[in-house]
């Protein structure tokens, strides 16, 4: 990674009346990156991408852009260019007026800025259709539009706002792999701000994890998803069973807890000083859990339940199994067979297994 | 179903025919007829004219009139500009109130609007007769003006033509408003962040994003005072002065004082052609406009 952030946010707050959007953020993000923001609802994540696109001011803090401090700079001097999730595409305008509009806007000569727009509608895959209005297009096209809209000017830094948003699952799934073939190609800062972890975690080489206006994690998707740094990054980020219970000794980097709620003590790896005493909690994932119908040896983790809820879901079975303390364990299975049922049946009783490395010590 | 549809167009239809297509053919018809002589009544009776036209044909003397004595040429002349004058101001004035009021919140919306209303709640007399008040010699403004000490003798503004234009655009400001503030409340304001995101100034932003997508407002709030203002009578014969020549007091005059319907109905014939003519062009280009998109 470059020494110098191409985007720094230095201790930025910004109120709306008595509501904090964004608590004293300092956020680095760097050249040619694709950097997912992404949080749930008034989680300030799109407040923190209008004060990149000087959309909103900052009531404290300093943002810079490439060593330069942009904090009272207005938008239409900034070096970048949002994709709104409206995509905000001027209804009075042709696509070809819609992409030129910046450009012209730069006082480009006409020649140069045919030129500009027909490459840009050619890496949106959109050529031949410059002469259509935005209410001519479907959504998928309009979104396109935008995009090439946004890049025409070669920003230092691309801000999507949920660019994906107003798409169907389908198209969606194929934009996300288009969004990253172009970011690969025209070499921009992509910064995305989203609430759908799966996005996030598709397109983004790191991912800002957000929760009332302060980031919580920052991490590549497999770091967040393997180290989730807090219990609401391990449940945001996938899904994870959490277990409360009191840290009874540490053993070689392997920290035991007794559960209460399960009647036994958990073996867990963590990445944060605990000590004897501590209330944490273990999160294991779902498919990190074995299943077995035979009693298994020399596990670090074991229980045994009766399933109480099956879910085929194709590639993949769920299954609630109830322990002998009435704890409710999320268990998932691949099916790596052809298989047209769950393995399991309401009521058989299984054992259930995960090593100590599978399972993470979070704080309470 | 069907007969329920029919009726709605129907009865509209049969109210514009009885009273506005009828009339209007009345009128068309009092226009060719053969002009009145001093003295005599001001138009021939009905079967008188029928037999007048069987023999003669009908009389184009009148429209002849028009063209001969450059009165009426003034006067369709005073008429457009003052008319044309007052439209563009009541846009200067109109488009920041209409533009003040889409932005405003909701709640404030619904007020903002009924101020702008609230004038005609009281009837168009009075509100001129109040205007004479402030404008005459002593009247409030000239009392303030010199209050202020910008001027030292009363300024004449009553029975002149800006006391016209004064009228005019108080008078119909709302009709200019209300377009204008229905097309600025449906423009999406994300808009005018995209344009600024895009590099555009405020000002570009509004010429290049707010202008053309408030047009229709435009349009539509400048002929409902232009189309109006054209014809109006009452606020030049309040305020204006003697020379303020318009079609709507030549109207009046030839059909009151020189009791010459034949001719008073030419001159109402040729004001229409004068507003509808540039009207019907400007509609079909906007028309293919419209098929072109």
């Amino acid at each position: 990674m470059a020494a110098r952030p191409i985007v720094t946010f230095d201790n930025v707050t910004k109120r709306f009346g008595d509501f904090v959007a964004v608590d004293a953020l300092t956020l680095d993000i760097f050249a040619r990156e694709f950097f997912a923001l992404l949080g749930g609802s008034g989680s300030g994540k799109s407040t923190l991408l209008r004060m990149l696109a000087g959309l909103e001011q900052p009531d404290t803090g300093r943002i810079l852009i490439d060593g330069v401090d942009v904090t009272h700079m207005p938008p239409y001097e900034r070096p970048v260019n949002l994709m709104f999730q409206s995509y905000a595409l001027f209804p009075h305008l042709s696509v070809d007026e819609n992409v030129a509009f910046g450009l012209r806007q730069q006082g480009m000569a006409k020649a140069q800025r045919v030129a500009r727009v027909a490459e840009m509608l050619k890496l949106v895959q959109l050529d031949g259709l410059g002469t259509r209005r935005p209410d001519q297009l479907s959504g998928g096209q309009r979104q396109r539009v935008a995009l090439a809209r946004a890049l025409a000017r070669e920003p230092k830094i691309l801000l999507l706002d949920e660019p994906l948003g107003a798409l169907d699952r389908k198209l969606r799934e194929q934009t996300q792999f288009e969004l990253m073939n172009v970011q690969r190609r025209v070499g921009t800062t992509f910064v995305v701000v989203t609430h759908d972890q799966d996005e996030a975690m598709t397109m983004a080489g790191r991912v800002a994890v957000m929760d009332a206006g302060r980031i919580v994690q920052v991490a590549t998707p497999a770091a967040l998803y393997e180290f989730p740094a807090t219990r609401h990054v391990a449940t945001f980020i996938g899904d994870a069973n959490q277990f409360l219970g009191r840290v009874a000794a540490v053993v070689n980097g392997t920290v035991e807890v007794a559960s209460p709620e399960l009647g036994v003590t958990l073996r867990a790896t963590t990445r944060d000083a605990v000590a004897i005493g501590d209330e944490v909690a273990v999160a294991v994932r779902p498919e990190k859990i074995d299943v077995s119908e035979q009693p298994p040896s020399g596990a670090d983790n074991s229980l045994r339940g009766e399933v109480v809820q099956t879910a085929y879901l194709g590639d993949i079975s769920l299954y609630h199994v109830r322990t002998a303390t009435g704890a409710i364990v999320r268990v998932q299975e691949t099916h790596t067979e052809r298989s047209s049922d769950p393995h399991y049946q309401i009521g058989d009783a299984l054992h259930l297994v995960w090593p100590a490395a599978s399972a993470l010590v979070l704080r309470a | 179903m069907k007969g329920a549809r029919w009726l709605v167009t129907a009865v509209p239809l049969a109210w514009l025919g009885v009273f506005f297509l009828l009339p209007f053919l009345v009128v068309v018809a009092m226009s060719v007829a053969p002009p009145a002589a001093p003295g005599h009544s001001p138009l021939p009776a009905p079967s008188g004219l029928l037999r007048e036209w069987a023999t003669n044909g009908l009389d184009w003397r009148n429209y002849a009139a028009l063209f001969r004595d450059s009165l009426y040429f003034d006067a369709y002349l005073n008429s457009l500009l003052f008319a044309g004058v007052s439209t563009f101001a009541c846009l200067l004035l109109g488009y920041p109130i209409a533009y003040g009021i889409a932005r405003a919140r909701p709640a404030q919306r619904a007020m903002l609007l009924m101020l702008v209303v609230l004038p005609f709640w009281t009837s168009s007399l009075l509100r001129n007769y109040a205007l004479i008040g402030i404008l005459k010699g002593n009247g409030l403004l000239n009392q303030v003006l010199m209050g202020l000490g910008l001027v030292d003798s009363p300024v004449e503004i009553l029975h002149t033509d800006l006391a016209v234009y004064i009228g005019i655009v108080y008078g119909y400001l709302p009709f200019m408003v209300l377009p204008l503030a229905a097309s600025l409340m449906r423009l999406d304001f994300t808009l005018l962040e995209a344009a600024a995101d895009l590099g555009a100034r405020p000002l570009e932003a509004f010429w290049r994003v707010t202008w053309p997508l408030s047009r229709p407002g435009v349009v539509a709030g400048s002929l409902l005072v232009f189309v109006p203002a054209l014809g109006e009578f009452v606020i030049p014969d309040l305020l204006g002065g003697p020379r303020a020549l318009t079609i709507g007091r030549v109207i009046w005059t030839e059909f009151f004082s020189n009791r010459d319907w034949a001719r008073a109905a030419a001159v109402a014939v040729g004001a229409l052609v004068v507003v509808a003519v540039p009207l019907l062009l400007f509609e079909r280009r906007g028309g293919r406009k419209e098929a072109a998109t």
